[in-house]
């Protein structure tokens, strides 16, 4: 099975908050691809992608290195898109 | 099996299957399921779930247009956290592995996240908990709601187990099927114990955690009598509380044969015991048990039994139809008298702080007149069809007694215009229930028809007591020499002003106080249907000599307690069984 991976930081002030988690997940359900998402630093976890409980609960915020993996037939596209929120600091600041 | 001592607030001994009803402010306890019934609870989850999604989406869209897309967009993460998967899936396993209702499933999942956001060190993200909170509520609420949807339709007997029941609770009970309540919290007056009461089923109340040690389907004895409540009995208890029910029952009888006969004293006076109600169909019960009319018809749960306001026509039926049943006999019909319970507290954009001080009863309804004359249009109606009578609640000044009769010949006028019948000269009367009224009893009495002693609310009110608080309680008693004083004087005003006077409260249903009454010169008690026979034996057996001479004795004293023990003496040498 196709899969792809990113590497990226969490660089909008707020981190990964109520209203980026919900963004997050609403992309990721666009895709067929499983989604996964993992924490490095002190305190490794990791979430689905598609779960909003479990992409709050990694508390990832400003500056957290962060791990975009999916997995399945679009895997690519999905990580580029869901790559891009990020960079785009989920159109919170300029 | 598990033996537990409360307060037998409503006498009598049943057996039956337990329902469990939660409430959604507290922590619910672990209650385990038949390996059969996980399934059918992880349908009820699914469905409060979707039922929550909805609520929710409709709450977002209302707000989205009042408020904006950016407030409305709060609830978007709500939303989002309802349809997540994987969080669904893990309340399913947790439902599934320790075989636990859906109710508890979600409170263990939820509180596990809810820890870990209280965890978070960025205060940004660990206030989120409040959401978690918010979701798990909003879950609950639609999961207890069932239950009470269920309630509404069983189809066999039960005995309902809670914290506390409330009004809106009891009102939407299938009355049929529900054969016994018991509850952690309340006291003799509380309103498990009142429904309880007029429904004639037993219950026992202030249990203590009663709902964490009863799973639904166990098997329940609740002795009402007694005060006591057998989780899973074993076949002694059964036999043994079988038999206490039988006997019940023929004594029952015994007291039922006094229903057709007068109550007069052996010397010849002849006084009016009568019922009180809450609900039309409640009448034929009462008058099976020897009730010469209605004394007190209590509306609210008119208002308590729907969700929306009762129109007009609402209140005109149910009343044409408690007129019906009557015959020709009176019916007191009290006006709405709400306000100081968790229900609409619950439901107020402010809750009070103090709403037994606060905008409860006559107030609220000064406050909100079209409400107010909705009621009054609909009692004139029905004034026309039988012996109708209409009392306002809570009056504290004449000012308040004023405006309401000023409201109600508003609503006469009106019904002139519109050409609609009514009766011109109905009698109006007003509850006694809060120390000034009392003390101004003379000066109330020239401008209404009758009193109605509302002792409940007199005691609460004359000796700061919260009947529902367990650790004050206690000092709940009709007893004190304050209370007595003060009904002795309404009962004077009344006689002096030659104007009716009935006392409705619990008190003059039970049995202790009817020689009192009686020798204080009462005509009127009202009270629960299953309580008149046993008043109507004393006031038979006993003559208006000897009540005098009791009621002397007993104003002479200065404690509840000479009083409890002198009545308690008095009483069992005319009915020994009676305590």
């Amino acid at each position: 099975m196709p899969s792809a991976a990113r590497d990226i930081i969490v660089s909008n002030k707020l981190g990964l908050h109520a209203r980026p988690a919900m963004q997050f997940v609403d992309v990721a359900n666009q895709f067929t691809s499983s989604v996964m998402v993992k924490k490095g630093g002190e305190e490794p976890a990791e979430a689905d992608g598609k779960s909003v409980m479990q992409m709050i609960i990694l508390a990832a915020t400003e500056g957290t290195p962060l791990r975009i993996e999916a997995e399945g037939a679009d895997a690519d596209a999905a990580v580029e898109k869901l790559a891009e929120l990020f960079e785009k600091k989920f159109g919170e600041e300029d | 099996m598990e033996i537990k001592k409360g307060i037998g607030v409503s006498p009598g001994v049943v057996i039956s299957t337990a329902v469990v009803l939660d409430a959604e402010d507290l922590v619910i306890p672990k209650r385990q399921v038949e390996a059969g019934q996980v399934q059918h609870e992880i349908e009820r989850l699914g469905k409060a779930a979707a039922k929550a999604v909805v609520d929710l989406t409709r709450l977002r869209d209302n707000v989205t247009t009042q408020h904006g897309k950016e407030i409305g967009g709060i609830f978007n993460f709500h939303l989002g956290l309802l349809s997540d998967p994987t969080l669904q899936n893990q309340i399913v396993n947790e439902i599934k592995n320790s075989k636990s209702t859906a109710e508890y499933a979600v409170s263990v999942v939820m509180r596990h996240y809810a820890n870990k956001f209280l965890a978070m060190t960025n205060t940004y993200l660990s206030e989120r908990v409040k959401d978690i909170h918010d979701i798990e509520k909003s879950v609950l609420r639609n999961l207890i709601g069932q239950k009470h949807q269920d309630l509404a339709h069983l189809t066999q007997d039960v005995v309902v187990i809670a914290h506390d029941l409330l009004p809106s609770q009891t009102a939407a009970l299938d009355r049929t099927h529900v054969k016994g309540f018991a509850t952690d919290v309340g006291g003799r007056t509380s309103h498990t114990a009142i429904v309880a009461r007029a429904m004639g089923i037993p219950a026992v109340v202030g249990l203590g955690n009663i709902t964490g040690e009863v799973s639904g389907g166990d098997t329940v004895i609740i002795d009402g009598s007694r005060g006591v409540v057998i989780v899973n009995p074993d076949e002694e208890q059964r036999v043994e509380h079988l038999e206490a029910e039988r006997k019940l029952v023929r004594l029952e009888k015994d007291l039922a044969s006094l229903a057709g006969l007068p109550a007069q004293t052996k010397d010849g006076y002849t006084l009016s015991v009568q019922a009180n109600i809450e609900f039309a169909e409640d009448i034929d019960d009462a008058l099976r048990h020897g009730a010469e009319g209605i004394g007190l018809y209590r509306t609210e749960f008119l208002y308590l039994a729907s969700e929306t306001e009762p129109t007009e026509e609402d209140h005109y039926h149910a009343y044409a139809e408690a007129v019906r049943r009557l015959d020709g006999r009176p019916l007191v019909i009290r006006t709405l008298d709400l306000g100081a319970d968790k229900y609409t507290q619950a439901k107020a954009a402010n809750p009070e702080r103090n709403p037994f001080l606060g905008d409860r009863s006559i107030r609220m309804c000064l406050h909100d007149i079209p409400m107010f004359k909705r009621q009054l249009r609909a009692i004139m109606r029905a004034s026309v069809l039988g012996d109708v009578r209409i009392m306002f609640p809570m009056i504290c000044t004449l000012m308040e007694l004023r405006q309401a009769k000023m409201i109600l010949n508003d609503v006469l006028e009106e019904l002139e215009d519109e050409g609609v019948a009514f009766r011109r000269d109905i009698p109006i009367g007003m509850m006694v229930e809060v120390p000034s009224a009392a003390l101004m009893a003379n000066q109330f009495a020239k401008e209404v028809n009758f009193f109605s002693i509302g002792t409940n609310d007199l005691i609460q009110y004359t000796l700061a007591v919260d009947r529902t608080n367990e650790k004050v309680a206690g000092l709940f008693c009709p007893a004190h020499p304050a209370v007595l004083a003060l009904i002795r004087d309404v009962i004077r005003s009344g006689a002096r002003n030659s104007i009716s006077v009935s006392v409705c409260g619990e008190m003059a249903g039970d049995p202790l106080y009817t020689l009192l009454l009686l020798g204080l010169g009462l005509t009127i008690f009202s009270m629960n249907g299953p309580d008149l026979p046993e008043v109507k034996k004393i006031i038979r057996s006993t003559t208006m000599e000897h009540a005098r001479h009791v009621a002397r004795r007993v104003m002479s004293f200065d404690s509840e307690r000479q009083v409890m023990h002198f009545l308690r003496e008095e009483t069992r040498k005319i009915i020994p069984e009676a305590f």
